[in-house]
């Protein structure tokens, strides 16, 4: 059914270096509406940086990458309409901690949307709900377990209605018995249909809800597939030294 | 009972601790007793010339105090317009002390009313450059006036362009980095004394005929600059500390460079740096005192200045004089540090984490 709707995300013979280190080498994937995609690989391989890449925060070299139809160049206002489409979750949270929670989610609704404060509170709300914290809208981040913040944070970029949600390992930063609190909203997300592409070691959750699977090593592509192929009868060797460790 | 515990538990509670104990109360018993003698028992309190304080064991003077306390406050500003004086200074207050409030309403008019009509009333009431007003020439001015005119200029330019100036040097665009380093090191690396002289002796000969800048206005932007350039360090100081994460997820959600930093990274670093800007704010309100040297009398400069008055030449008028503008210093600049205590102690409700 994938291969028939519409490309959201394009990334086309992309490089990027950090001084001499190449850390992204010839990347090529496409991503339709409502696939899910898992990244996965070591630590340094460039997931994060990729991932990073399709939002901007930070800058490739070479090739191309297009979000939603518009290319990604310096161009400011580019940037900016397609950070408006894409939500982004990060490891650290980063919620901001001298805001309640519902002021953080109501932030950028009322910003950069435009939206009246009291429809923003009743957008944010709905999204608190979503992730099952409403009860906890008025208190601070700092207040909050780290499941807890994780999970307003995903509800923050819900806020801005986005049509791809970037994951940079959402569960890294989390205690083993938060994990699955955040993995549950995850997998609901998914059901729903969002188009979603998440950088993260949990392979029970790539197992249960990707689509694709694609694993990075050193800068590259190595493998893509679906996920019965890729955890079943990986092709590369490195895939499979990789799949040893973590499984 | 509760005396002795309590001095049991914060006086006494170890050796060294006891031996600084009886350290302070000796510096005490060796300072307090001769100042309550000078200030209070053995100081003169009535009389309206220097005859009442010639007795030759007789303290503090305060009856010079007393009848210079116009020139203090005021300088030689004309008597019959002192009242423009006082309006503009209660007009101030009226504007400050809600904006210091956190719990008054409409904070964004009353910021619009202190930053930018605030300043031009007072301008017009000062200097009475308006039909209907007589003209008062900055150089009548002086006191506690010109201290409160050069250090709250100081302050509310300094604080937001010590702002531009941080994120300018933050920059990832060279030439607004470049430009804001060269400032912010310039004007670190004059003395101050150095700045109001070149204001106030030097520019005149770089301007072009004919073209006069007012010697008070010429200082105040001497002093602000000045000041900016230290704001700029110690704002820069907490964008230093805040996570570089706080930035990246504001831009993530599509907020604008001045959005992003207006919004997220300026409120959380101003919050850690009170103490700094208070600092400096204390520091400023202090060093105005040195534009005596370009013939501006400040509060302190007022006072030397009536302290060569023969009316009032008594053995006792130079310290109580400097006693006097001391007080008057402290008192504003321990007002401002209690302030920001006050501040951080409100700023940190639910934000420990």
């Amino acid at each position: 059914m994938s291969e028939l709707s519409k490309i959201m995300i394009g990334i086309e013979h992309v490089h990027k270096w950090y001084g001499d280190f190449h850390v992204l080498k010839d990347i090529n994937l496409t991503v339709r509406e409502g696939d899910r995609i898992v990244i996965a690989g070591p630590s340094g391989s460039g997931k994060s940086t990729l991932i990073r890449c399709i939002n901007r925060l930070e800058a490739h070299q070479e090739g191309k990458i297009f979000v939603d139809g518009v290319e990604l160049t310096e161009d400011l206002k580019r940037i900016d309409a397609v950070r408006r489409e894409v939500g982004m979750v990060f490891q650290q949270f980063n919620l901001f901690p001298h805001m309640t929670v519902l002021e953080n989610c109501t932030l950028a609704p009322i910003w950069v949307r435009k939206i009246p404060k009291a429809d923003a509170d009743v957008l944010a709300m709905k999204f608190l709900e979503r992730v099952k914290i409403p009860e906890q809208a008025l208190k601070f981040p700092g207040q909050l377990s780290g499941g807890q913040q994780q999970r307003v944070a995903i509800a923050r970029a819900l806020c801005m209605t986005p049509k791809i949600m970037l994951f940079d390992e959402p569960t890294s930063a989390l205690d083993p018995e938060m994990i699955k609190e955040v993995l549950d909203v995850m997998v609901e997300l998914a059901e729903d249909g969002m188009t979603m592409v998440c950088v993260t070691h949990e392979m029970g959750f790539a197992r249960q809800v990707a689509d694709r699977v694609v694993f990075m090593d050193q800068g590259e592509i190595v493998e893509e597939a679906e996920p019965e192929i890729f955890f079943a009868t990986p092709k590369n060797e490195r895939t499979k030294a990789f799949l040893a460790q973590i499984l | 009972m509760i005396a002795i515990t309590w001095a049991r538990k914060n006086l006494f509670s170890s050796f060294w601790n006891s031996v600084l104990t009886f350290f302070a109360i000796y510096i005490i018993y060796i300072s307090l007793p001769g100042l309550i003698d000078w200030a209070f028992i053995r100081a003169v309190w009535q009389g309206d010339s220097r005859t009442a304080c010639l007795a030759p064991d007789s303290g503090a003077c305060w009856p010079f105090v007393k009848a210079n306390i116009g020139q203090f406050i005021y300088g030689r500003y004309p008597a019959s317009e002192i009242w423009r004086v006082n309006l503009t200074f209660i007009l101030g207050v009226a504007g400050l002390v809600p904006m210091l409030m956190p719990t008054a309403p409409a904070k964004r008019w009353n910021l619009i009313y202190l930053v930018i009509a605030y300043p031009l009333i007072a301008i017009v009431l000062l200097s009475g450059d308006r039909p209907g007003l007589v003209h008062v020439d900055t150089a009548m001015w002086g006191g506690l006036l010109v201290t409160l005119v050069v250090a709250v200029t100081g302050i509310v330019v300094s604080l937001p362009l010590g702002m531009l100036l941080a994120l300018g040097r933050r920059s990832e665009m060279p030439v607004i980095r470049m430009l804001s380093i060269g400032f912010i090191e310039f004007w670190r690396g004059v003395p101050l004394v150095t700045v109001l002289f070149m204001a106030s002796v030097m520019l005149p000969l770089f301007l072009p005929e004919g073209f006069s800048l007012d010697n008070l206005l010429r200082c105040l932007i001497g002093v602000a600059l000045f000041s900016s350039a230290y704001m700029a360090e110690v704002v820069r100081g907490g964008l230093q500390a805040i996570p570089r994460g706080q930035a990246e997820a504001a831009r993530a959600v599509g907020m604008s460079y001045w959005q992003t930093m207006g919004l997220i990274v300026l409120p959380q670093a101003l919050r850690y740096v009170i103490p700094g800007i208070v600092n400096t704010f204390i520091g400023l309100f202090k060093d105005t005192t040195l534009v005596l040297i370009v013939g501006i009398f400040d509060l302190l400069g007022q006072v030397r200045a009536q302290l060569s008055d023969p009316h009032w030449a008594v053995p006792q008028g130079a310290t109580t004089g400097y006693v006097f503008a001391a007080l008057v210093f402290w008192v504003f600049c321990f007002a401002m540090s209690r302030y920001s205590v006050f501040m951080e102690r409100r700023l940190n409700i639910g934000h420990k984490d």
